[in-house]
């Protein structure tokens, strides 16, 4: 018999409130399955359990607010409780913006909404305290969420987005980092001939939706150097590294109107070029709407922080604690190149390392930036 | 559809990916990259929205034709015959 407790989302989340279960008492579960939807200032998170198992009892009910660690249910056919499994202590993720544009506050001032009523007026954007309830005992129910929408006017909101909350989350986080972590530096840059055109000629034959951007061959060929060059690639603890078996890049997308989030794509390395670029506008559109998982604020391994193609000539990040390293991709620009003893137009690529000393040396955050080279020379067969 | 008619689809599109953008004033020859902070994300799933709304391909080499408002227009009406 084990416990699912309240997680750690962050090193400045002390607690959390459950807004919804999505499993419950008798429910068989597996690893990955999400189980609870929990409120953080950071906004409301679904949260997976890392066992497999029967749900035994829940211990918490909808609404309350429970500090992490706290049990939130009891597991049965576990061998061990899946203590703190959801994020490694300390670990400070810049937050996603608030996920559900109308949360669902706890307390006495939410209204009793059916899960269903819950879910569909999140995706929806609909205040449920601006939705009269015709259930039992005034609990709103799908059909009023359904009428709700009708209702709606068709302007586009945007939603609500606690930008000053994010951007205490970060400074809290790059503080930390920047405080804890000796950082070194590297920079370089490469002729990107090769897969510009890989890029080109992957979309030419291909639909709209079917194409990839330069960025996927990016996370392509960093998740595939981590393979050699294990020290970047895992967490930083108490002065101990623990490098990570997977390979979960962590992509740092911003969001407008200013905020960042650098959620991971899982196993990141074994994905085809074309499902890669699918999960990542996937992931960068959940990013924008807000709707994350738990593993994926607190799995990425090593984080790539791509400028695109309006950006500058090269970035210079700040590592993700506990990450080891971060990758900066700077903005494609032709540039002077010599080849083969003649000056040539090039279209070229700045690409920085910003390493953790206390893990490895720029030796071999050298070689790191060589090998990402040499992998994007051959992006025609990536 | 009218060139007026497809103009529209274009904005509502963009609204949809930038929801905070004031399309109202957005001139013709305008970079909506610069104009609403659009990204290369942005862009590809502008061109993937409008190929699928209007059910006509749009080649990649083509997409660079999207990004202000009046060459999108002027394009995407030569491509459906306008």
């Amino acid at each position: 018999m084990g416990t699912f407790n309240m997680p750690s989302l962050g090193a400045d989340m002390e607690a959390g409130t459950l807004v919804e279960w999505l499993k419950h008492a008798g429910d068989i579960v597996h690893r990955g399955d999400i189980v609870a939807v929990v409120e953080t200032h950071k906004g409301a998170i679904e949260i997976e359990i890392f066992e497999d198992g029967t749900i035994a009892e829940l211990l918490v009910s909808e609404g309350e607010k429970v500090p992490v660690g706290m049990p939130l249910a009891r597991i049965a056919g576990t061998l061990q409780a899946p203590l703190e499994h959801a994020a490694p202590p300390g670990v400070n993720v810049a937050p996603p913006r608030s996920p559900r544009p109308n949360p669902v506050i706890a307390g006495p001032v939410a209204g009793r909404a059916s899960p269903v009523a819950r879910r569909l007026a999140a995706e929806h954007g609909i205040e449920l305290s601006a939705i009269i309830g015709s259930g039992p005992g005034g609990a709103i129910v799908h059909a009023d969420v359904e009428r709700a929408i009708a209702a709606q006017p068709p302007a586009r909101q945007r939603p609500g987005l606690d930008l000053g909350q994010m951007r205490l989350a970060i400074a809290a986080a790059m503080t930390r980092s920047k405080r804890d972590i000796p950082h070194y530096y590297l920079t370089h840059s490469i002729d990107a001939s090769v897969c510009t055109k890989a890029v080109e000629d992957y979309n030419a034959a291909r639909a709209p939706a079917e194409r990839i951007l330069l960025g996927a061959l990016l996370l392509k060929a960093v998740a595939l150097s981590m393979r050699e060059f294990p020290e970047f690639n895992g967490f930083c603890q108490e002065e101990a590294f623990h490098p990570s078996k997977g390979i979960h890049v962590g992509v740092a997308v911003s969001i407008r109107g200013g905020g960042l989030a650098a959620p991971a794509i899982h196993d990141t390395d074994q994905l085809p070029v074309g499902e890669l670029m699918a999960k990542m506008r996937d992931l960068i559109a959940r990013v924008r709407r807000g709707s994350f998982r738990s593993s994926e604020l607190t799995d990425a391994t090593v984080t790539v922080s791509s400028l695109g193609e309006r950006g500058v000539e090269s970035l210079l990040p700040i590592i993700y604690p506990p990450q080891v390293a971060i990758i900066g991709f700077g903005t494609v620009q032709q540039r002077a190149w010599v080849v083969d003893d003649q000056v040539a137009p090039r279209p070229v690529l700045s690409v920085t390392l910003a390493a953790d000393h206390r893990v490895s040396d720029g030796h071999r955050g050298a070689l790191l930036l060589r090998r990402i080279e040499e992998l994007l020379g051959e992006a025609d067969r990536l | 559809m009218t060139k007026d008619e497809l103009k529209a689809t274009i904005i509502d599109e963009i609204g949809n990916i930038a929801p905070d953008a004031d399309l109202s004033s957005v001139s013709a020859d305008a970079d909506l990259r610069e104009a609403f902070d659009m990204d290369s994300m942005d862009i590809f799933n502008l061109v993937v929205a409008l190929s699928q709304r209007l059910a006509i391909d749009i080649p990649d080499v083509d997409a660079s034709h999207l990004v202000t408002l009046g060459g999108g227009t002027e394009y995407l009406a030569h491509r459906l015959g306008l």
